[in-house]
């Protein structure tokens, strides 16, 4: 598999820009972790314990390689913020942004790819132009502005939801239910499924008007099949298959989303956390969200091709050849 | 219908022509705020819009009318600024992956790297890695938005490439960078220009997201992001105003762009126009 | 033999955009009056590009938005309405276009002939034409990629005739294939005739014509230049249209040679 190993690749490249870039910070994270005052105070040999425990006394390639092979026995570090391991912060947060991230991706999938497919079959009547003006104007929105949008009218004013954070505040974690896990999650999903829906729909209705006007939709008209039949029976299936390739590949959208509509709504994600990670200069942590973002768009793009694989005939029966 | 079809072009240069003049008054009003953006009045916290105050005062009392301008006037300055620097990366790199194999291959091999990282993160990480702040954004923006344009302007040039007149220059023994100059270049104008305002709207929505999240413009200077950031401490108590209004005219001022950057393509790219 | 379908002054025009603004007028089919018979195969010849297919997408009412038809359509003595035409299209009036890329790439081939609903009647009666054409049931199962050239055509036929075809507009059937398979398909088309369908076969080649129709058509820029039963246009002497006798010429057996031009010999 010459796109797996090209791929992989690719994550390692990502990890190495990342590291560069971090280790480029001219921001001290001892500073901005322990405080200057304090650091004034300390010894020179109490420093130089201090920053190897923050990782943070070997930089460049060796500094990188370093950190390759401590990824690969699985140790990533302790997370300077929140003076835990890195992999355990991760799960927590993985855990939290998962379902989050996954419903908004399904629900962004699913109502972009009707919207889409209903305004390209009506390619410049009025409901192609309201959906397409929909589209238009969330993709011109600040995902955050549409967070705080939410949170005024449907938290502030209406009282309807939480206003923030992940499980009512004050609570200890394992008295949440978790019908009030999902009553917080419920604003963030939706912020983050507005944003994400507008460049699937105006992808969708592309294609759509694409194959609304090929050879077979013209012979299946002459055939006496109706507008809606032909959409149905043609149309969504001859665009299910870029959707879906789309679909994977969107995955890094809705991970940039999350981080910003996570912040909005103190959401304890992976998002929040890759921004306290940056502002508070918490590099094994930036580190690691990074590099797992990496991957999680590199796994995205690998299932958008075997998916291809195996819901196109022409690629399953026929070996490949289109 | 033959008539409104005439005037066709007419109505969309009048509309050009507005929306350039309004965001001309924008610039204007924003680059003589900059002072009303900074008074604080602790007599006026926190005021809902009146006529004194048509957008309200935040928890300083300053104007949120006067610091909306100035956000706006910061943002577009920063937005046409790296928009354009980052479509000439998009121009050079299109150029240079078009002309040799060698080149081709690094540059697709950026392209997917820069792809291959969610925007915003790495948007956060160049940030970072140059002590946030302006030149942080700048250089962020400038480096992460170039891929989708680059990649336009190498197909079309991978096709001119192809055509007659570009062999017949070859056989006229001129010189690569000479056929690049004086063929490809004119003739890619067109689709660089178009591209470029399109990434106009792209820079100004993840500036703002950026300095937002905290990466960006510092919190002393009247940046949308940072308005709306500041405005979340308030919502609670129910202030609606200094979160709304910055975001309407954001909102406003984004689609402008993406409006006179869809025209342009229709006037660069006729045969595109009839779908 | 009765008429089968009539055409009087029937004109289509399109309206285009040029460089995105200015308006075009084109007129692909211009007062064109004509008859199709029942059990005749009428042929009309034009060059590629002069609207041809659109008369064809025109009878069957699926032009696209931007064209529009005017005149007059009668089939079997009454009027042609969209009413009517939606009763009949695709069951009496039935379409066989050109190519592949007339069959959903992503569907099977037995489900497109039996239009997406194969009851068990529907797919009997599939089978059984299918079979008239050398095609197993197998056939059935694959997806149009899967077939030969030859075998799509026999799709179409097939799928023409799971209706009752009285009129089959055959548009362009045969491109691709060798002169074979394309006399076979001309063939196939012949057959519908003999069993009381009219044929309208629109094609580019006087030769094909020559072999499959019983009467010819000639169509040049938008109009009808020239008409008759097909042994009128065995020789060169009764043809009247120079644009007919150019076309003539070009037909191989004739040698490409222009009796009474000397400068135009290729």
């Amino acid at each position: 598999m010459k796109s797996m190993v090209r791929g992989l690749l690719l994550v390692l490249s990502v990890c190495a820009v990342t590291f560069f870039l971090v280790s480029k910070s001219p921001i001290d994270p001892l500073q901005a972790n322990v405080g200057q005052a304090a650091l004034g105070a300390m010894s020179e040999e109490q420093i130089a314990q201090l920053e190897q425990y923050w990782g943070m006394d070997q930089t460049g390639i060796e500094g990188f390689l370093a950190w390759i092979k401590d990824l690969v026995r699985g140790r990533l570090g302790v997370s300077l913020l929140y003076r835990q391991p890195v992999t355990e912060v991760i799960g927590e947060r993985l855990k939290n942004s998962l379902f989050l991230m996954m419903s908004a991706w399904l629900i962004s999938g699913l109502l972009g790819f009707f919207l889409g497919g209903i305004a390209g079959a009506n390619a410049g009547k009025w409901q192609d132009k309201l959906i397409r003006g929909y589209a238009l104007l969330t993709a011109g929105t600040p995902a955050y502005w549409i967070g705080l949008l939410l949170l005024l009218v449907f938290g502030v004013w209406l009282g309807w939801f939480p206003i923030g954070f992940g499980a009512p505040i004050g609570a200890a974690a394992q008295e949440v239910t978790m019908l009030q896990r999902l009553h917080h999650a419920v604003l963030p999903t939706l912020a983050l499924s507005i944003t994400g829906t507008s460049s699937i729909v105006l992808h969708t209705r592309e294609k759509m008007a694409e194959v609304m006007g090929q050879d077979f939709v013209i012979y299946a008209l002459a055939r006496g099949e109706g507008k809606r039949k032909i959409l149905f029976d043609h149309g969504f299936r001859n665009i299910l298959l870029p959707a879906v390739t789309l679909q994977f590949a969107s995955v890094g959208e809705i991970l940039g989303g999350s981080i910003l509509i996570e912040q909005v709504f103190s959401y304890p994600g992976l998002g929040q956390a890759a921004v306290n990670a940056g502002l508070g200069s918490d590099f094994p942590l930036l580190m690691a969200i990074a590099a797992m973002s990496g991957l999680l768009i590199f796994c995205g793009n690998l299932t958008a091709n075997l998916l291809y694989r195996m819901i196109d005939p022409r690629m399953r029966r026929g070996g490949g050849a289109i | 219908m033959k008539i409104r079809n005439g005037n066709r072009r007419k109505r969309i240069w009048l509309s050009l022509g507005l929306l350039l003049l309004l965001l001309v008054l924008l610039l204007a009003a924003g680059a003589v705020s900059e002072e009303n953006a900074l008074v604080s009045d602790f007599t006026q916290v926190n005021q809902p819009p009146s006529i004194e105050h048509i957008f309200g005062t935040d928890w300083l009392g300053r104007d949120m009318l006067a610091r909306t301008l100035r956000g706006l006037f910061l943002s577009i300055l920063l937005g046409a600024g790296t928009a354009a620097a980052s479509a000439g990366i998009a121009l050079i790199c299109g150029i240079l992956a078009a002309m040799s194999k060698w080149a081709d291959g690094v540059i697709l091999y950026l392209i997917d790297l820069v792809l291959g990282i969610p925007h915003l993160l790495l948007l956060i990480l160049i940030s970072l890695a140059l002590g946030r702040g302006f030149r942080g954004v700048a250089v962020g923006i400038l480096l992460t938005h170039w891929p989708s344009l680059a990649r336009v302007i190498r197909g079309e040039i991978l096709q001119l490439k192809e055509s007659p007149y570009i062999w017949t220059s070859q056989k006229l023994g001129k010189s690569r960078l000479w056929i690049a100059l004086h063929h490809m270049v004119p003739n890619v104008l067109p689709q660089f220009l178009t591209g470029m305002v399109l990434l106009f709207p792209h820079a100004i929505l993840h500036e703002s997201s950026v300095t937002f999240l905290g990466f960006g413009l510092s919190a002393e200077q009247p940046a949308i992001g940072i308005l709306l950031s500041e405005s979340m401490r308030y919502l609670i108590l129910g202030n609606w105003w200094p979160a709304l209004f910055p975001g309407i005219l954001l909102v406003a001022v984004v689609l402008s762009f993406q409006y006179i950057g869809e025209k342009l393509r229709l006037f660069a790219d006729p045969a595109g126009a009839h779908r | 033999m009765d008429i089968l379908l009539k055409m009087e002054h029937y004109s289509i025009e399109i309206h285009q955009y040029e460089n995105g603004f200015t308006e075009k007028k084109l007129v692909p089919v211009s007062d064109l009056n004509l008859e199709l018979r029942e059990g005749e195969v009428t042929a009309l010849v034009g060059a590629s590009g002069s609207g041809k297919s659109l008369l064809a997408h025109g009878i069957l009412g699926i032009l696209p938005y931007n064209a529009a038809a005017s005149g007059t359509l009668w089939y079997r003595g009454e009027i042609l309405t969209q009413e009517r035409l939606l009763k009949l299209r695709g069951n009496e009036i039935v379409l066989v276009p050109q190519s592949a890329s007339f069959l959903d790439p992503l569907m099977k081939v037995g489900k497109q002939i039996c239009q997406g609903r194969p009851n068990a009647a529907r797919k009997e009666k599939m089978y059984r034409i299918l079979e008239e054409y050398h095609l197993g049931p197998e056939v059935a199962e694959k997806y149009p990629f899967e077939l030969s050239g030859g075998m799509i055509r026999r799709v179409f036929l097939t799928a023409a005739r799971m209706g009752e075809p009285g009129l089959v507009i055959a548009d362009e059937p045969t491109p691709g294939l060798d002169r074979e398979l394309a006399s076979l398909v001309l063939g196939h088309l012949r057959e519908l005739a003999e069993k009381g369908a009219g044929v309208l076969l629109i094609t580019h080649d006087l030769e094909q014509a020559l072999a499959a129709a019983h009467r010819i058509v000639v169509f040049y820029e938008g109009k009808k230049i020239e008409e008759g039963k097909t042994e009128r246009f065995l020789h060169h002497e009764t043809l009247c249209h120079p644009y007919t006798r150019a076309l003539w010429q070009a037909m191989p057996g004739n040698g490409f040679i222009c009796p009474d031009e000397e400068g135009s010999r290729i």
